[in-house]
């Protein structure tokens, strides 16, 4: 591949986030007609992969990157096998619909330039993701989505429902890609690579490995809370609360199937195993189950479409796991018929709510006449998604169940589990895109008629496009389906499946899935009713679980905060400094590393008398009855410093401790003799005791460090280097300064401006005085 | 002589934290000074002491002869003293301050950044 | 504190104070001395007339606030860093040239400059700090 195109698929990657950069800009001027423009963004990437369909259907794969962070041998790196590109292709291709989609369906709201860039920034993330060939890339895209995915679900952020589903979503996927993280980690700790194409080769390798088990739970913990399988699926039908455009795209296309896609990548290196063929489908018949039987207790059109993506989800799941070459080709036919269709009836349930303002489906009926292009939509696309014949989910369901039946008794297990799904969901499905439509008016309020072009071109393309790839089944294989099972499976496959009928099994089952459905449809109102019933008598589910987990957490982290931060100074303090006694004794003890006794200091008289002072000063302040003698004590023991300095060398040193202590007694006595205070201790004894141990105890502490300490011998190479070089490069004979204004200037930089911002923040602590009224009053606090 | 000052220094961090300890804010400031001192004292001894030859290149030499006292930690000491000065001007001027306003001047009294009973933080969203 | 006899040494003792502190900023790359000595030497001048006069003379005196003078020495330190950079060395290597002016020769450095700023800003913040403690009540 030639480094043109390699910076063109470059630009794909970055195009979408400078079109969230732009996007703002560009509603404020075009309004909502931005959206044409925009859609130019996804439409234009659509067609660059869409090039690569040719290399990757004859058997290639597309790769290019550059390094990233070299020193850890992290690249940024993409790499395009059937998989990636039909992903790329779906994300680019439903966006360029959705952005349209948004341009009508956001007409008119103040923030819409933000909703574009927020979809767009979404765009990127999910594109970067699928495409991604090196972990560290998987991992940054994948958390990515999951931010783009919180913004957008809290996008009307004034309610609180969103706030929380935001939330929830949030943390339920992003602690799923933190396990993903420890789960890549873990592989890359066994397989010794970090790009997915060249762990695509390391063959059994990490299916031999002790730590299989593992890497396959952390990274479930990555697919399974991002694609919503059972119990962690509760934030999907939460996050119906951002805006319809964001619920077709994220929540059923593209985001929710980032799970599965990581489960079909990982397929051929981590699937297989006993744990893979049980764990999977268990996990996915449950979701399967739970989906329908709760989506069709829904009333509300979008919770109804969300709990059948989490069913959709599940039977996926349940397929990838399933361990057979149809198995996977029937995943891989679902996926793609699941993202069109459910897309389809997504913009088609928010049209309905948009023109009718209704989202009940019990109020809904008979707007077929004014709407007649979504209810053209919106029945193509209940027809795929139920299974029927000329359509591509029809595909899928015959591929699924000749998967499903060519197996064991445990086959026959999961076809009864896949045969209720689909009854369910057929039946979900009609009741979204056909009863709106058809039957008596319902109890609509608005003046009924059919929505804008931007509206309608989304859904209408993709229910067509159900139709026309199932039309041409051969081309659509050859194009789509076959490379990207082939890629799942890790062998070349060939898809055949074609919307001519034959007669076999998979065709009966087909038949008693239409048969169930139909009575569910007719049956909804008993039905809902009593699953209604059951759900109640069951009453706690896991959305219930997540706010007392939540609010357990804040309560918790509320008690441990009273006891590490209790407002008191004092034990602040006495904690800090029992603990660096102990840190500096305790060690020096267990380790027999106390210094030896030394010998008697061999000090001349004057030297004793000025040791004497310090201690006299240091005693007259803890004594001092009076506040003026305790601030003579105080300069009394720091002018015994200056004199130290003096005798022991360290003129410069003397000096500017006299001058301190000299101003420090000077402002100190200004301050007292305004605070009417006496610096007499009023503590209890019993407190003073464990004062004296404490400090005692750092003292002593402090004291056998610095004689150890002097024991060693030292090293003085750096002072060498000063002596030597002060005057020969730095002109300067007092090595002291030479080394503050020269060697060591920055330090000095930063000291002086240290000083500066200390006398800036006093003046600003004199000059600022506090409104009588904010004044607490802790008059009985003393 | 390192010994003595060994001492000396531990003498000084006792005083210096015992008088930190108490909570009365102008034996907590006096605590604070003699602990920078301390401080000070420590780097000083630790980078050995010798009598009174300072660390100036006499005129007729061009290297610092032998036997004179270390420059570094005298350096470094320099722009501590100012530092340490300079902060306990303001932790001075910060008690002045707080007394005035708060009217107590022992620490556990002055609850207005971390006052007692503090209500739950809200349960929603 | 204002008698007689202290109003009367005090102007004197803060001009002495003030020329001892140049002196010893000048001589501080040779001998005992610098920027920080200095600046402390010359602060306590300026502290001590303002217990003579009080703070409105000294700040009248000053005739800038001692923060600007703090600030203008921040200034002079980096300043001293950038004359390196722009003679294309890393930031704040000493720079030196002995030019002669009217016959007379005079050292001169980067480290000098960055010394006279360590100075100013020691003399500003510590001067500040001093005049706002000695007079809040009539500031």
């Amino acid at each position: 591949m030639g480094t043109g195109a390699q910076s063109l698929t470059f630009l794909a990657l970055l195009l979408p986030f400078l079109g969230a950069a732009v996007a703002p800009a560009l509603t404020r001027v075009f309004k909502h007609n931005a959206a044409w423009l925009l859609a130019l963004l996804p439409l234009w990437m659509f067609i660059h992969f869409a090039g690569f369909l040719g290399t990757v259907s004859a058997g290639g794969t597309i790769a290019g990157g550059f390094d990233w962070i070299p020193s850890f041998g992290v690249r940024f790196s993409w790499f395009l096998d059937g998989l990636s590109l039909t992903f790329a292709l779906l994300i680019s291709g439903i966006g360029t619909l959705i952005v349209l989609y948004s341009g009508g369906y956001m007409k008119g709201h103040p923030q819409q330039g933000r909703f574009f860039s927020f979809i767009l920034m979404f765009m990127g993330a999910m594109q970067g993701l699928v495409v991604s060939d090196s972990f560290m890339m998987l991992f940054v895209f994948w958390e990515l989505t999951s931010i783009t995915s919180f913004l957008l679900i809290g996008f009307d952020h004034d309610r609180e429902a969103a706030r929380r589903a935001a939330l929830q979503a949030l943390i339920v996927t992003g602690m799923g890609g933190l396990s993903l993280l420890a789960g890549l980690l873990v592989i890359w700790n066994i397989t010794g690579v970090q790009q997915l194409s060249d762990l695509l080769g390391t063959g059994d390798a990490l299916r031999e490995a002790p730590f299989y088990l593992l890497a396959l739970v952390l990274v479930l913990g990555g697919a399974f809370t991002k694609s919503a399988q059972f119990p962690l699926h509760f934030w999907l039908p939460n996050a119906m609360q951002a805006p319809t455009p964001v619920s077709a795209y994220l929540h059923s296309a593209t985001m929710v199937k980032a799970g599965v896609y990581l489960l079909m990548r990982l397929n051929p290196v981590l699937g297989g195993t006993a744990a893979w063929e049980t764990i999977l489908p268990v996990f996915g018949g449950v979701t399967l189950l739970v989906g329908t039987v709760v989506g069709i207790r829904q009333t509300e059109l979008k919770q109804m479409l969300a709990y059948t993506t989490v069913a959709s989800l599940g039977l996926l799941v349940m397929l990838t796991g399933f361990g057979s070459d149809r198995a996977i080709e029937a995943a891989v036919l679902y996926l793609v018929a699941h993202s069109m269709f459910k897309g389809a009836l997504f913009m088609v349930a928010g049209l309905i709510d948009h023109e009718t303002g209704v989202r009940d489906i019990r109020r809904l009926g008979g707007v077929g006449r004014e709407m007649p292009v979504s209810f053209a939509a919106g029945t193509m696309a209940a027809l795929s998604m139920g299974g029927l014949p000329l359509f591509f989910g029809f595909l899928a369901k015959e591929e699924i169940y000749a998967a499903l039946t060519a197996g064991s008794t445990w086959g026959l297990l999961l076809t009864a589990v896949a045969v209720t799904g689909n009854a369910l969901m057929f039946a979900i499905a009609f009741m979204v895109g056909l009863k709106p439509f058809i039957g008596a008016r319902g109890d609509i309020q608005k003046k009924v008629h059919e929505g804008p072009a931007l509206l309608w071109i989304g859904p209408l393309t993709l229910a067509l496009a159900g139709l026309v790839s199932a039309l041409a089944s051969e081309a659509a294989h050859h194009l789509v389906s076959s490379p990207m099972a082939s890629a799942v499976a890790g062998s070349v496959l060939e898809v055949h499946a074609s919307t001519v009928p034959h007669i076999g099994l998979p065709l009966m089952l087909s038949l008693v899935t239409i048969a169930l459905g139909v009575a569910a449809y007719l049956l909804q109102d008993r039905l809902r009713d009593a699953v209604a019933g059951a759900l109640k008598a069951i009453g706690w589910g896991p959305d219930r679980g997540f706010d007392q987990a939540i609010r357990g957490l804040l309560r918790f982290s509320f008690v441990i905060t009273k006891i590490v931060q209790n407002g008191r100074l004092d034990i602040y303090l006495t904690v800090t400094f029992a603990t660096v006694a102990l840190v500096l004794l305790v060690p020096m003890f267990l380790y027999g590393e106390l210094p030896e006794m030394p010998s008697l200091p061999g000090l001349l008289p004057h030297e004793w008398t000025i040791f004497a002072i310090a201690v006299i000063g240091l005693g007259a302040v803890v004594y001092a009855k009076d506040r003026l003698t305790a601030i003579v004590s105080l300069g009394i023991q720091g002018l015994a410093v200056a004199l130290l300095f003096m005798l022991f060398g360290a003129p410069d040193l003397s000096f500017t401790q006299f001058m301190i202590e000299t101003l420090s007694v000077v402002i100190l006595a200004l301050v007292m003799t305004r605070l009417r205070l006496s610096p007499s201790d009023h503590r209890p004894a019993g407190e003073k005791a464990v004062d004296v141990i404490i400090s005692g105890a750092c003292g002593l502490a402090f004291g056998l460090l610095l004689l150890k300490v002097t024991e060693m011998p030292f090293d003085a190479t750096l002072s060498r280097f000063f002596e030597a070089h002060s005057l020969a490069i730095a002109h300067g004979r007092n090595i002291v300064n030479v080394i503050i204004v020269d060697f060591r200037g920055l330090d000095t930089l930063g000291e002086i401006a240290v000083v500066m911002i200390a006398g800036l923040a006093i003046l600003a602590l004199i000059r600022v005085t506090t409104p009588r009224k904010d004044r607490p009053e802790a008059a009985g606090e003393g | 002589m390192e010994a003595a000052f060994s001492v000396l220094v531990g003498l000084f961090f006792a005083v210096g934290i015992y008088l930190i300890l108490s909570k009365h804010i102008i034996r907590i400031l006096l605590g604070i000074a003699i602990f920078g001192n301390a401080v000070n004292l420590l780097i000083f001894t630790s980078g050995r002491i010798v009598r009174s030859t300072a660390p100036i290149v006499p005129q007729h030499l061009d290297v610092l002869p032998a036997g004179a006292a270390n420059p570094l930690p005298q350096a470094l000491i320099l722009t501590a003293i100012v530092i340490s000065f300079s902060f306990f001007a303001f932790i001075l001027v910060l008690a002045f301050r707080a007394y005035q306003e708060i009217g107590v001047d022992d620490t556990t009294g002055m609850r207005v950044a971390e006052p007692r009973g503090e209500p739950l933080p809200p349960m929603g969203y | 504190m204002r008698t007689l006899i202290f109003r009367t040494a005090a102007p004197y003792l803060t001009a002495l104070m003030l020329l001892f502190s140049i002196f010893v900023l000048l001589r501080g790359h040779n001998e005992p001395g610098g920027g920080f000595i200095g600046g402390l030497i010359a602060a306590s001048a300026f502290a001590i007339h303002g217990i003579a006069f009080g703070v409105r003379q000294v700040r009248k005196t000053l005739h800038f606030h001692p923060m600007a003078i703090s600030g203008f020495g921040l200034f002079l330190a980096v300043l001293a860093g950038l004359v390196s950079v722009i003679a294309g060395v890393p930031f704040l290597t000493g720079l030196w040239t002995s030019p002669t002016i009217g016959g007379l020769t005079v050292d001169l450095s980067t480290p000098m400059l960055f010394d006279i700023g360590v100075y100013l800003v020691v003399v500003g913040s510590i001067t500040s700090i001093a005049l706002a403690l000695e007079g809040r009540e009539d500031d």
